[in-house]
């Protein structure tokens, strides 16, 4: 799950890691009352789920109270990379020396959080990693003890940062890997991790991704989450439970399991057809999931058709056909549906789709080709 | 002969009195596996379909002498069990849980640095081994026995590809579903190794998919074995930055493209099926070859 600058920077201050004081602001004339209160000049900082905005005209400054009403007034509504801008975050210009990057990944290889630490700090750290990798230093953390502030230091010392920042950036390290953890992160960034002119070392901007699979234990981060307008269905089918992607096609798709779907997908794309979405129901799912899902997924405007392709263990295949018998009652009669029902409940499933006049297909490239001709009027 | 699991196994079900693990023990029963006990902590000294209950593994191992655990705890005590399995000395641990949170895994993976245990999953549909039962929810009437080694990193699509294999007439000695998490226990390379050795084994058919690099450094041990080893890659139509269901199925960056694992097989000389309904025939030319 994606969270704001602002809220990853709460999460920092909690595990005692000095942050850049700022506020959010919803409207200018609270971006105003923020500059008055923690002086000028002060930087606007759009708050949305994308890298890049300051390329994107994103970040302004504010050199009086009011330059800041003004600058927040362009930055809010403003329309990044398909998002619109709703918060700012307003915080007093920092006077920065130097710039340096800190992070940590979950690393699948080495089944561990991975830190990584950068003196080319304040850029993008993939570019970084991609043209200059001797820059980065990797090291990852035994979960048995955690990171120590001296395994810290010793890599911000390789890194080759100066004593201030070794001294004060080690023990920053070692709280974010605390917060990494104890947060369920998968991604926790300073970048950068800024050096001041009189000598503070501080967070001016920071990212973190909270693992889904642990939003039930961390409930507060789990109420941050906020609909994505790039993805309204996405925002709306995870609430609802379902395992959604939407993707670009025509062919609504709906099975249980992942791969079987992605290999549906697959399929349909052989066809000659565009899979319009990635939907799994799981396994188990009952009459009333499968209608849920149909109807979801016609949702989507570009939906023209759905195939239905279950390979029934705990799934039982009557329970599919009705579900999809129920659905169809609700969507529009000219939308072509062909299910594909295999194992538990096939020959039961089969006879209520046939008793209630849709297609099915005998296997999954049969199906997959009948919706894609359905659709495209062959 | 199989690998991981045969007739001698003794299975314990970790979340026996959950209604998973309540329906899918009694499925292992009815396939020939030999479910020796269950555990469940409050619900020891009770049994479930005859099966005796126990509150810890510990206890389980004493009693019963099992050597093999299959696991159906819910995501947040899931790690806990794993551990618990390993601590009590089980060999073989299948973990079929979805959603363990990955700080959990990444804690039980090092913990498990210190145990010889053998895991496999989370996240999985578990093993089965035709002939000799199951070791978690695969539906058992799809198997044949034979001399193919199966490994998927998915369950249904498992299920898809074993169904054909069985209906051309190509029986099975070991069926290994992987998991689709980003942290697993045991990889594809893990299970090349053991088929290689397996003299039960002619040939393997693996099922990988977008994400992670499990197909790419299988592929670089390839070359070293005597065996055949025919692939499939799912998720060719994937976009990337996307998770796919599967937790670990997500393309990152330039990482974990199917065009990539496809052209790392490839380079092994591994046959890679278009589509799931060419691998019967390409493990045909590979067993006459």
């Amino acid at each position: 799950m994606k969270i704001h600058e602002y809220q990853a920077k709460e999460i920092l201050r909690r595990f005692g890691i000095p942050v850049q004081p700022g506020e959010v602001a919803q409207t200018p004339a609270e971006a105003e009352e923020i500059a008055r209160r923690f002086g000028v000049p002060v930087v606007i900082k759009a708050q949305v789920y994308v890298g890049g905005r300051g390329k994107a005209g994103g970040i302004q400054f504010g050199d009086t109270p009011e330059a800041a009403r003004e600058a927040a007034s362009r930055v809010l509504g403003m329309d990044i990379k398909g998002l619109t801008v709703n918060k700012v975050l307003v915080v007093p210009k920092l006077e920065i020396r130097e710039e340096y990057y800190l992070g940590i990944i979950s690393d699948r290889n080495s089944q561990a959080p991975v830190v990584m630490v950068s003196a080319a700090g304040g850029v993008d750290i993939e570019e970084v990693a991609a043209k200059t990798p001797e820059l980065i230093i990797r090291q990852p953390i035994d979960m048995r003890w955690g990171l120590f502030p001296e395994e810290a230091r010793t890599m911000l010392a390789r890194a080759g940062m100066p004593h201030v920042v070794i001294a004060k950036g080690g023990d920053i390290l070692a709280k974010l890997a605390r917060a990494f953890i104890e947060s369920d992160a998968s991604l926790a960034e300073i970048n950068p991790l800024a050096l001041t002119g009189d000598g503070q070392v501080i967070a001016a901007d920071a990212k973190i991704l909270v693992d889904d699979n642990a939003l039930v234990r961390q409930s507060e981060y789990a109420g941050w989450s906020e609909p994505e307008e790039a993805n309204p269905l996405e925002f709306e089918a995870k609430a609802a439970g379902l395992t959604y992607v939407k993707l670009d096609g025509d062919v609504g798709i709906i099975g249980n399991g992942a791969g079987l779907v992605m290999t549906t997908l697959d399929m349909v794309a052989r066809a000659g057809g565009k899979p319009a979405n990635f939907l799994d129901i799981g396994g188990g799912a009952k009459a009333e999931v499968m209608k849920k899902s149909m109807l979801f997924v016609a949702r989507d405007p570009q939906v023209k058709g759905i195939l239905v392709n279950i390979f029934g263990g705990i799934t039982r295949g009557e329970e599919v056909a009705k579900g999809i018998i129920m659905a169809q009652a609700e969507l529009p009669a000219h939308m072509p549906i062909v299910a594909r029902l295999s194992g538990t409940g096939e020959v039961e499933g089969r006879a209520l789709l046939a008793d209630a006049g849709l297609m099915w297909g005998s296997d999954m490239r049969d199906a997959s080709q009948k919706i894609v001709a359905a659709i495209q009027g062959r | 002969m199989s690998i991981f699991f045969d007739r001698s196994s003794r299975v314990i079900v970790q979340g026996i009195t959950g209604r998973e693990g309540q329906f899918h023990a009694k499925g292992m029963l009815a396939s020939g596996t030999n479910v020796v006990g269950g555990t469940s902590p409050g619900k020891g000294g009770t049994t479930v379909d005859g099966i005796p209950v126990f509150d810890t593994v510990a206890e389980a191992v004493a009693q019963t002498g099992a050597n093999a655990s299959c696991i159906f705890v819910p995501p947040l005590g899931a790690a806990d069990a794993i551990m618990g399995a390993a601590e009590a000395g089980i060999p073989l641990t299948v973990c079929i849980t979805e959603g363990i949170p990955v700080v959990d895994m990444m804690r039980v993976s090092a913990f498990l640095k210190q145990y010889p245990t053998r895991l496999i999953g989370p996240n999985c549909p578990g093993l089965a081994t035709p002939g000799a039962g199951k070791v978690g929810i695969m539906p058992y009437h799809i198997f044949s026995p034979g001399s193919v080694g199966f490994i998927s990193r998915s369950g249904t699509l498992t299920y898809e590809v074993v169904s054909l294999l069985t209906g051309a007439g190509i029986g099975q000695s070991s069926c290994i579903g992987i998991g689709g998490d980003p942290i697993i226990g045991t990889t594809f390379i893990d299970c090349l190794r053991l088929f290689e050795r397996d003299p039960q084994t002619d040939a393997v058919v693996m099922c990988g998919e977008i994400g992670g690099s499990d197909e790419e450094d299988a592929a670089a041990y390839i070359p070293q074995m005597t065996k055949p080893v025919v692939g499939f890659i799912s998720g060719r139509t994937a976009p990337p930055g996307k998770r796919m269901g599967h937790a670990g199925a997500i393309i990152s960056g330039n990482t974990g493209t199917a065009a990539g694992k496809v052209a790392a097989l490839q380079a092994a000389n591994v046959p890679v099926a278009e589509t799931i309904f060419d691998i019967p025939d390409l493990v045909k030319a590979v067993l006459h070859r």
